[in-house]
């Protein structure tokens, strides 16, 4: 019974101040879209990069039976004397990053391949003899690239070997820069809705000043008083939140799943389990904008 | 019931202290009225008793706990324990009058079947049978200050207190609101009143306590409004 009285009165005082109401849910909605937006498009640019564009910076990919290059037997993979050669010429260059050399084998290969091309139509076409092993190398200096590449690119048993860096520094960087506009947008956004609740908080408990004033001279408590103005805040905040994941979950349709994966097969995109770690963040940063503007406020202007 | 111990209150930016060194003992069960002129310290005084407002320095008592010592969360439940009547009535105005009275059992989580019962009891005690639908604009000043009385009763409080309650009644409902007033003191409740109506002081020959510029300057058993 004292609940449904709380019930009531923080459903009275939402209807009350209807237009309040809505701002906030509007501005909630569209700062936590963009703000789920930049969670996706961080998310997004990790798949892409992949297992190891951020680790290191060439892959040297060696012979298999299948791929033909200047430095490989036709119909023979790469030997075991032509790998460890190559390891050994990596480890004697200065410019190679101590611990910079990994190897990564056709099961592993396989299993990464797997992983990239889940739900892609292109997922069944290679086998694990079809993957190529290779070796991924750190640089001391990125810059000094070309040292490493000339030691090794006549060596037996290289097919190709690739500097994904160069290519594609330029374009991550511009992805960056998006994200961080889209979070850096939303962050104000956030930070004008967490100040609109607050002052949303603030006319309520003014007009309510009598009744306040009341209730706490006949002794209720000081969770009894604020609870209503945490229930209004937490409401409006949910409800723009749950807006914002169906805006979130839209865009991932029609974008992403409609046009983006069918046109560019070969690359990786955000799917279901992004949508959802997106969700989560926009859920739980609305949960805190609500409450922790809507406490400060209170113990001000309530004087509890 | 009340002690105040050595008491002093000094308001910010002001240099004259509201209370000084002010000494009184109240026991249960009595009835004491609380006279003086506008700015001689008797809101302070009221204000202090409900932690409204904190001593200077001294300590005040209300049914043997120290105010000043207690946590602000342990605040509320003393003054469930205190029934207030002001001058303005303060009522809510949006709600009923049995919505009103039902407020101060609603506030500390009595059920709604015991509510119902409790207040149209009160009411018809104190004479307000049949009004608990009206709201509060639509009653009389002194049907109002029932009200609040009823209000402040409903909890059966140890202490009473009222800031001027006839101030804004004509002589003959002040009667009738002393009267309950004095019905409720004889039930066991202590009743401090804070009051400018030297008749009704007159009258009812309690113990009179006089401030004067924060200071004690009479405290009689039996006592009247002037010398």
């Amino acid at each position: 019974m004292r609940f449904r009285h709380i019930v009531s009165e923080t459903f009275t005082g939402l209807r009350r101040n209807l237009t309040m109401t809505l701002a906030v849910i509007m501005t909630m909605w569209v700062s936590l879209s963009l703000f789920g937006s930049g969670l996706l498009a961080s998310q997004q640019i990790d798949l892409l990069k992949g297992e190891w564009y951020d680790k290191i910076e060439i892959s040297i990919f060696l012979c298999t039976k299948s791929t033909p290059g200047p430095n490989c037997t036709p119909g023979q993979d790469v030997t075991q004397g032509q790998k460890d050669e190559i390891e050994r010429t990596l480890r004697n260059n200065p410019e190679v990053a101590p611990e910079g050399i990994y190897f990564e084998s056709k099961a592993e290969a396989f299993a990464e391949y797997q992983e990239a091309y889940r739900g892609n139509p292109l997922q069944g076409v290679l086998t694990e003899e079809d993957m190529q092993e290779s070796f991924r190398v750190k640089l001391k200096n990125p810059e000094h690239y070309e040292g490493v590449i000339s030691a090794v690119v006549g060596l037996p048993g290289v097919q190709t070997i690739q500097d994904l860096r160069q290519i594609l520094d330029p374009f991550f960087q511009w992805l960056n820069l998006l994200q961080w506009t889209a979070i850096i947008a939303s962050v104000l956004l956030l930070v004008a809705a967490a100040l609109q609740i607050g002052n949303t908080i603030r006319l309520a408990a003014f007009a309510r000043r009598r009744e306040i004033g009341i209730m706490r001279l006949v002794g209720a408590s000081n969770l009894y008083i604020t609870l209503p103005f945490l229930l209004e805040a937490v409401i409006s905040a949910l409800i723009g939140a749950a807006l914002a994941c169906v805006t979130l979950v839209t865009g991932v349709y029609f974008i992403i799943v409609q046009r983006a994966q069918p046109s560019l097969q070969g690359l990786r995109w955000i799917g279901p389990y992004q949508t959802l770690v997106a969700m989560a963040g926009v859920a739980i940063v609305g949960l805190l904008l609500s409450i922790i503007p809507t406490l400060i406020t209170t113990r001000k202007y309530l004087r509890v | 019931m009340i002690r105040f111990e050595g008491v002093t209150k000094v308001y910010e930016g002001q240099r004259r202290p509201a209370l000084s060194e002010v000494d009184i003992d109240i026991e249960k069960g009595e009835f004491v009225f609380l006279v003086g002129a506008s700015g001689s310290g008797k809101s302070t005084f009221l204000r202090l008793i409900l932690r409204e407002q904190r001593p200077t320095t001294g300590r005040v008592f209300v049914a043997g706990r120290e105010l000043n010592r207690l946590h602000s969360w342990k605040i509320p439940s003393i003054r469930r324990q205190i029934g207030t009547v002001f001058q303005d009535f303060r009522l809510l105005p949006n709600k009923t009058v049995h919505e009103n009275v039902a407020f101060a059992l609603q506030v500390i989580g009595k059920p709604a079947s015991v509510i119902r019962r409790v207040v149209t009891e009160v009411l018809a005690l104190l004479g307000l049978d049949g009004t608990g639908d009206r709201m509060p604009d639509e009653l009389s000043g002194g049907e109002q200050q029932r009200v609040a009385v009823a209000r402040a009763f409903v909890n059966r409080p140890k202490l009473l207190i009222a800031d001027e309650p006839t101030g804004n009644l004509d002589p003959a409902t002040s009667v009738g609101i002393m009267k309950l007033l004095d019905r409720i003191n004889r039930a066991d409740t202590t009743v401090l009143m804070a009051t400018h109506d030297s008749t009704i002081v007159d009258q009812m020959r309690k113990r009179v306590i006089e401030l004067d510029e924060g200071i004690v300057v009479r405290d009689q058993s039996r006592g009247v409004y002037g010398y």
